[in-house]
């Protein structure tokens, strides 16, 4: 609810700025104001460090981030959250908004995944693999199955036939990760890119190519934008070699 | 009383105050699956959060009775320096945000938490992740409204049956249990009730200390929030269970709830 409110501010006041701005020539409209972007919570560092880069380069544009899990603020959006920009941690969840009519055009692929275990700093229970996930002895966290890394998680599982009783289904891939950091949960499944941002409070475990599932990332702007201009403007710049180069060095791989 | 023709601006006002609470629920009623209402609450998750709603909201209430009415008769009878301080400090969860709350839980009764580093190495007893937790978690946040509702009914008794007891000799237990106590028994129910109420609608504090698996710590809201993105019929249905007990509860305890504060 409070998202909706903040967004609906930002958007009235976006909508205030680009009514100020647009040029009466409609020749080259200078692309300014204000967007929100609804975007899977495992790109939480990378787009924050993206949207600085573009704030910084373009001066007179704000961009506002909203992360949770893709399959809720899918909800959130289907059910009318004013997102201008729809960034997926898989394909299904953007279906859903293309299903509901809701992609402005069609949806882009920026980025890929890949999974990892995430274990105690030092990996103290000296977990080697998935197969260890089962061990009687291992807190195991996942994420809820109705969320992508939930259910990439479970897919991962089943490709090295290991059948683990998580102890939780957190509600995103950064509840797991922080499940995990603060010791309540000796191992989780989160995305390689979790593990970079946790900045050494977490060891990865490497999971091996045939268990390992990628996760595909599909950006799309979201039907009904007030600022459309700027929305593609950050896909593209998203996709443009400066912005895969900062996505790659918070982990995440080529689309 | 007596009647009075309010102003026309009031009207207004008061009147945009009582759409801002109906709205959203006569939302939810509208999108209510009527046809399917039976199915969806008697699926299997469905089924799951409402018992477990219920184990931990009860064993909420009767821990925070326990642990509650002693504390109760504490802060109202006795004088004891830092009395204020002690009551602002056990009261703080009714307007913590119970996020706040789960993460203080974490860090005092957590694996790694002050004192559940000790729980886990000397007994074995770890509380993340378990139905236990989740119990903890809902006292923490709906002890309170028993504290304050039962401290409010002793303060207001009449302390000369406690007297007329003791100088017919009764004991001091004697006392509490055959006088104070029955004295008191309406802001105990009142209390309890309040709590139960509370306990059965926490979420915050459950998410971020107990975690969430269904049949363990996935209680009523719990299954609404992860329901809502697959399931939402179910989510709608368990809503309008949550809201149809709180409507419940505030109108049969009306007077009783305001009598009390």
């Amino acid at each position: 609810m409070k998202v909706h409110l903040v967004s609906a501010f930002v958007l009235a006041t976006a909508l205030v700025l680009s009514a100020c701005t647009t040029s009466s020539t409609g020749v080259d409209t200078p692309v300014v104001g204000e967007v929100t972007i609804f975007a899977a919570s495992s790109l939480t560092d990378a787009f924050r460090q993206v949207g600085d880069q573009m704030m910084k380069a373009k001066g007179d544009v704000r961009l506002t981030f909203n992360f949770g899990s893709s399959s809720t603020l899918a909800t959130q959006i289907t059910n009318g959250a004013p997102a201008d920009v729809f960034a997926s941690a898989d394909d299904a969840n953007m279906q859903k908004i293309v299903d509901s009519k809701l992609a402005d055009g069609s949806s882009k692929g920026f980025a890929s995944n890949r999974l990892q275990i995430a274990v105690a700093a030092g990996n103290p229970k000296k977990i080697g693999g998935l197969d260890d996930l089962a061990r009687p002895d291992v807190v195991l966290v996942l994420a809820a199955p109705t969320v992508p890394a939930g259910k990439y998680a479970l897919e991962a599982m089943n490709k090295a036939g290991v059948v683990a009783k998580p102890l939780s289904q957190e509600v995103d891939v950064r509840a797991v990760l922080n499940k995990v950091s603060l010791g309540e949960a000796d191992a989780g499944i989160v995305y390689v890119t979790d593990v970079m941002s946790a900045m050494g409070r977490v060891t990865g475990v490497d999971i091996p190519e045939q268990q390992q599932v990628i996760a595909h990332y599909p950006i799309a702007v979201v039907k009904g934008s007030k600022n459309a201009p700027l929305a593609n403007r950050f896909i593209d710049f998203l996709v443009s070699p400066n912005g895969q180069n900062t996505l790659a060095e918070f982990g995440f791989s080529k689309p | 009383m007596r009647a009075e023709r309010p102003p026309v601006l009031f009207v207004v006002l008061a009147t945009v105050g009582v759409a801002f609470f109906v709205l959203p629920l006569a939302g939810l009623v509208y999108r209510a699956p009527w046809e399917t209402a039976l199915s969806d609450l008697t699926s299997s998750e469905a089924i799951t959060a409402l018992r477990l709603s219920f184990v931990v909201s009860i064993a909420a209430t009767a821990l925070a009775l326990l642990l509650g009415i002693p504390l109760a008769w504490i802060y109202a009878r006795v004088a004891f320096p830092g009395r204020d301080i002690a009551r602002a400090l056990t009261t703080l969860p009714m307007i913590l945000p119970p996020v706040v709350g789960g993460v203080a839980l974490l860090f005092a009764f957590g694996r790694r938490g002050l004192f559940g580093q000790a729980l886990d190495s000397m007994f074995g007893i770890r509380l993340p992740f378990t139905t236990a937790g989740a119990v903890l978690a809902a006292t923490f946040v709906a002890m309170p409204f028993l504290v304050l509702t039962v401290e409010a009914g002793l303060r207001s008794m009449d302390r000369r049956y406690e007297d007329a007891a003791r100088t017919l000799g009764a004991g001091r237990w004697v006392v509490f249990r055959r006088v104070t106590l029955p004295l008191v028994a309406p802001s105990i129910f009142a209390g309890a009730v309040l709590s139960w109420a509370r306990a059965l609608g926490e979420f915050g504090a459950t998410i971020t200390f107990a975690g969430n698996l269904p049949g363990t710590t996935q209680t009523l809201p719990l299954a609404v929030y992860i329901a809502l993105e697959t399931r939402p019929e179910v989510a709608i249905m368990l809503s309008l269970v949550l809201l149809a007990i709180s409507l419940a509860i505030l109108v049969g305890m009306r007077d009783r709830y305001l009598r009390a504060f």
